[in-house]
């Protein structure tokens, strides 16, 4: 078997913050552009799941044997975060889930990982996430740098959109960027020596041994999507590896969703294919404790099935962050004012239990009478048949939005107000549930909405997640 | 064969604490206050009673210490009832139930919360309380009714502003009765413009359509209506009560579209049959029913079948529900402004429907020309999941 890439997906908040927010709060010099920044639900697990469901757009999830998920910020220091993924994409029991964390080049060695898989024929679609939302310390050049995002991509036999016909690895202890246990945010070593000895070096020496070991050369390649340090950096990466920085290199995303870490380079591969068609050739490269190349060749699968909103459509789509605060709420940044209220629950055997209608969001199908509910109940809230059910999943349907209220006093949400909705799908059923990323004052009954995957609330240490709606990502 | 409530059992004394932020009073004091009020009325004194019921909302006290405690009641039979806001009917209802069967002969009936030492308003210590990691986490009951106004609006086709409007009205409405009214909490005139302009609690409820939270306590005394005369000539007789508890499908089923509260309409038509009531507009001298919105007003008195579905709005600007319309709702304020402490809401309802019904309303501009029936509405949940009370009460015949 020859594995490649089937599909491929992305995610990008739907918020954006503009370099001028931080030039004003820090009284530094405003620099061009914005980057993206997670809601205050979303964290690299949350973004995971949006950035495979847009990969699995008319995949069957079933068919999917395993998912790795890179990130260098799981919510868990120890309890996988890939299970997670895995159960709220509702995919098989017998996936095999593994986190690959601890450097920004996660996603690419999954990638690898993924592809010997399937090579190897232990399974036929893998699929790739990577995800990242560092959290950067206030008022330095990290703060400027750093957006959150994630991408997908489905690995597998047949159907190809690319294949890989090169690809290679080096591995370096080199120490740039790092963040012990105890720690919140990264540091790091002086720029000049990082950047030069580091980015710079690693990625001219992959590049030159990839195109070494496949005979290929840099002006064979129609695009070069690499992982950048900043702009400049990015320029001088392409003039040392050989690229035409002007007509080979694909944009690297930093102006627009900031260096996303570990998904920053899949995020610009998926933007590049994106451009792509059939024949076409990408240099695909990642840096961060060592580096990996790619020789990746577009197929004729390439725009078959269903459109994905990848880095296009979602960063066509956006809200701006009105300001500074509402950034510190979101990151909890702060040590805020304690509230008199009721606690949230945190309960695991509840959360066990209920797995199949809050991590898979699959309502129950009466047998009797047809009709979709959720929650599930043992009785049917249509007909009283006692016990006799088919499970419908439902997060991925087509819903509007039958009723809103907006709860300004807005209970366990740092960003007021609470949107409650009602929400009824397509062909069936109904949800109560709360809306994120929209404007409350652009809501209308019966508009178009869709489910997306959000923390709910976090107590007891446990970060309780489940699904919400928002207005649809056009 | 199953009997009729009706005529069964009387009312022989009520009593009822003042409403509001009572940071001087325990919940203790509360119930000494209104059921001394009620031993008062009924000329009886603690050690005449036989057995008591007591509502209580939320868990600031538990069992029927909570009534036995503070009276002292000496080993008497006590038991402590819950369903939420429409606690206060349903510890009646039981009490009623007892007396009925002929257990009881003197039995003490007390609603009552302490809401006010919490620290918090309705977005916190009126939250409904969390019982699920995820589900409906976020949801008010300001933000629940809310769904419905929003719907509603949608449904007869009233602008945003011209439904708010409508609801304004209502709030003016019982803020001018609850003004007039010496024990209610919230006791003053607002304008139109006032609920208007207020502050937004959950759109499109503003803070002027949303109730009072407020401590206080109301009590009664009951008996069998044959006993009934030896105590006073101006009894008042239950005529009917009705209670639905609902499926709580509202938020699961797509047929239900929140411009209806079904609880009430069911139980509704119980007490209606039970009183022999068929046209409970013309029937009726008074309303109180469970405001603790707005919209749960407008929506009510169309649920009862006091109005047209969807036509509440047009009898809002008739005036209508005033205390010179063709049905006086809420002349005590209201929840809206008479206050809400949860579990003494159904009874408080009682003590005003009592007061009337006898002539006996503290404030002369308050009372009614001869009423001879009043119905009691009295609800807990929220909407798409309600528990829903009603009680008829009148005069003897």
């Amino acid at each position: 078997m020859i594995a490649g890439i089937e599909s491929y997906g992305a995610y990008i908040p739907m918020y954006r913050m503009t370099m001028d927010i931080l030039a004003q709060v820090w009284g530094s010099a405003g620099r061009k552009g914005e980057k993206a920044v997670a809601n205050w639900d979303e964290d690299s697990l949350t973004m995971a799941v949006e950035a495979a469901i847009d990969c699995l757009r008319g995949v069957d999830r079933e068919s999917v044997d395993g998912l790795y998920l890179a990130s260098t910020s799981p919510p868990y220091r120890e309890k996988q975060a890939a299970s997670i993924v895995a159960k709220a994409l509702d995919l098989r029991r017998d996936v095999v889930t593994c986190d690959v964390g601890d450097s920004v080049r996660g996603g690419t060695l999954a990638l690898r990982a993924a592809l010997d898989a399937v090579n190897a024929g232990s399974a036929k679609r893998f699929l790739v996430v990577a995800s990242d939302c560092r959290v950067p310390h206030a008022h330095t050049s990290f703060e400027e740098q750093f957006g959150d995002g994630a991408a997908a991509l489905l690995v597998g036999a047949s159907d190809h959109a690319a294949e890989i016909e090169a690809t290679h690895t080096i591995s370096s202890e080199f120490m740039d960027i790092w963040r012990r246990e105890e720690d919140r945010h990264v540091q790091s070593w002086e720029e000049r020596f990082i950047v030069e000895q580091g980015y710079l070096g690693h990625m001219s020496e992959v590049a030159t041994e990839l195109f070494e070991k496949s005979g290929l050369r840099p002006g064979d390649f129609a695009r070069a999507a690499y992982s950048a340090w900043d702009q400049r950096r990015h320029r001088e990466a392409a003039r040392r590896m050989g690229f035409d920085a002007r007509s080979q290199v694909e944009d690297s995303l930093l102006d627009s969703v900031g260096n996303t870490g570990t998904a920053q380079a899949m995020m610009v591969l998926v933007s590049a294919l994106e451009k792509s068609s059939a024949g076409d050739r990408i240099f695909f490269a990642n840096y961060g404790d060592g580096a990996d190349a790619f020789a990746v060749r577009v197929a004729g699968q390439i725009g078959e099935g269903p459109e994905r909103r990848g880095v296009r459509k979602h960063l066509a789509s956006k809200m701006m962050l009105p300001n500074y605060g509402k950034y510190l709420h979101y990151r909890n940044l702060m040590e805020w004012q304690p509230v008199r209220e009721i606690p949230p629950y945190t309960s695991l055997p509840v959360t066990w239990r209920d797995r199949q209608w809050t991590w898979s969001m699959r309502g129950h199908q009466c047998r009797q009478c047809g009709t979709i509910q959720v929650p599930v109940k043992r009785i049917c809230n249509w007909c009283q048949a006692k016990d006799d059910f088919d499970e419908v999943r439902l997060s991925d349907r087509k819903a509007t939005l039958f009723s809103y209220s907006t709860d300004t006093l807005g209970t366990f949400n740092p960003d007021p107000p609470n949107v409650l909705t009602v929400v009824d799908f397509e062909g069936g059923g109904r949800l109560l549930t709360t809306m994120t990323d929209r404007d409350p004052d652009k809501l209308q009954p019966d508009m178009p909405v869709e489910l997306t995957f959000r923390k709910i609330t976090e107590h007891l240490q446990v970060k309780n997640y489940w699904w919400k709606c928002r207005p649809v990502r056009a | 064969m199953a009997e009729s409530i009706k005529d069964k059992v009387a009312i022989i004394g009520a009593g009822c604490s003042r409403f509001g932020e009572l940071w001087d009073k325990s919940y203790e004091d509360l119930i000494v206050d209104a059921c001394y009020e009620a031993f008062e009325d009924a000329g009886v004194g603690p050690e005449d009673i036989q057995a008591g019921w007591v509502g209580l909302g939320t868990p600031i006290a538990q069992t029927g210490g909570a009534v036995s405690i503070p009276l002292k009641l000496d080993y008497k039979p006590v038991t402590r009832v819950e369903n939420a806001c429409g606690t206060g009917t349903e510890a009646m209802r039981n009490a009623a139930f007892a007396v009925a069967a002929r257990v009881y002969d003197l039995v003490l009936v007390v609603g009552m919360e302490k809401l006010k030492d919490t620290g918090a308003g309705f977005g916190a210590a009126f939250n409904l309380p969390v019982y699920h990691p995820v589900y409906e986490v976020g949801f008010s009951a300001p933000g629940f009714y809310a769904l419905a106004a929003t719907r509603y609006f949608r449904r007869y086709g009233l602008t945003p502003e011209q439904g708010k409007r409508t609801l304004a009205r209502i709030s003016v409405k019982s803020h001018h009765n609850g003004a007039r009214n010496p024990r209610a909490h919230l006791r003053m005139e607002v304008t139109e413009e006032m609920v208007m302009a207020a502050p937004i609690i959950a759109w499109p409820l503003g803070l002027f359509d949303c109730c009072g939270v407020s401590d206080g306590a109301a009590a009664a005394i009951i008996c069998p209506a044959e006993m009934a005369r030896s105590f006073r000539d101006d009894y008042i007789l239950i005529k009917g009560m009705g209670v639905s508890a609902g499926p709580g499908q509202g938020g699961i089923r797509t047929d239900y579209d929140y411009t209806v509260w079904t609880e009430t309409e069911y139980a509704g038509r119980e007490a209606f049959a039970q009183a022999g009531i068929t046209d409970p507009r013309r029937e009726l001298s008074m309303v109180e029913l469970h405001d603790c919105f707005s919209i749960a007003e407008l929506i009510a008195v169309e649920s009862l079948g006091l109005c047209e579905k969807g036509r509440g709005h047009e009898d809002v600007v008739a005036g209508a529900w005033d205390q010179e319309g063709e049905i006086p709702v809420n002349l005590s304020g209201g929840l809206k402004s008479f206050g809400h402490p949860i579990g003494a809401s159904g009874c408080r309802e009682a003590y005003e429907i009592s007061t009337q019904l006898q002539g006996k309303a503290e404030e002369p501009s308050r009372q009614l020309v001869n009423p001879r029936m009043g119905l009691c509405h009295n609800q807990g949940g929220v909407p798409g999941k309600f528990y829903c009370a009603v009680a008829v009460y009148g005069l003897p015949e």
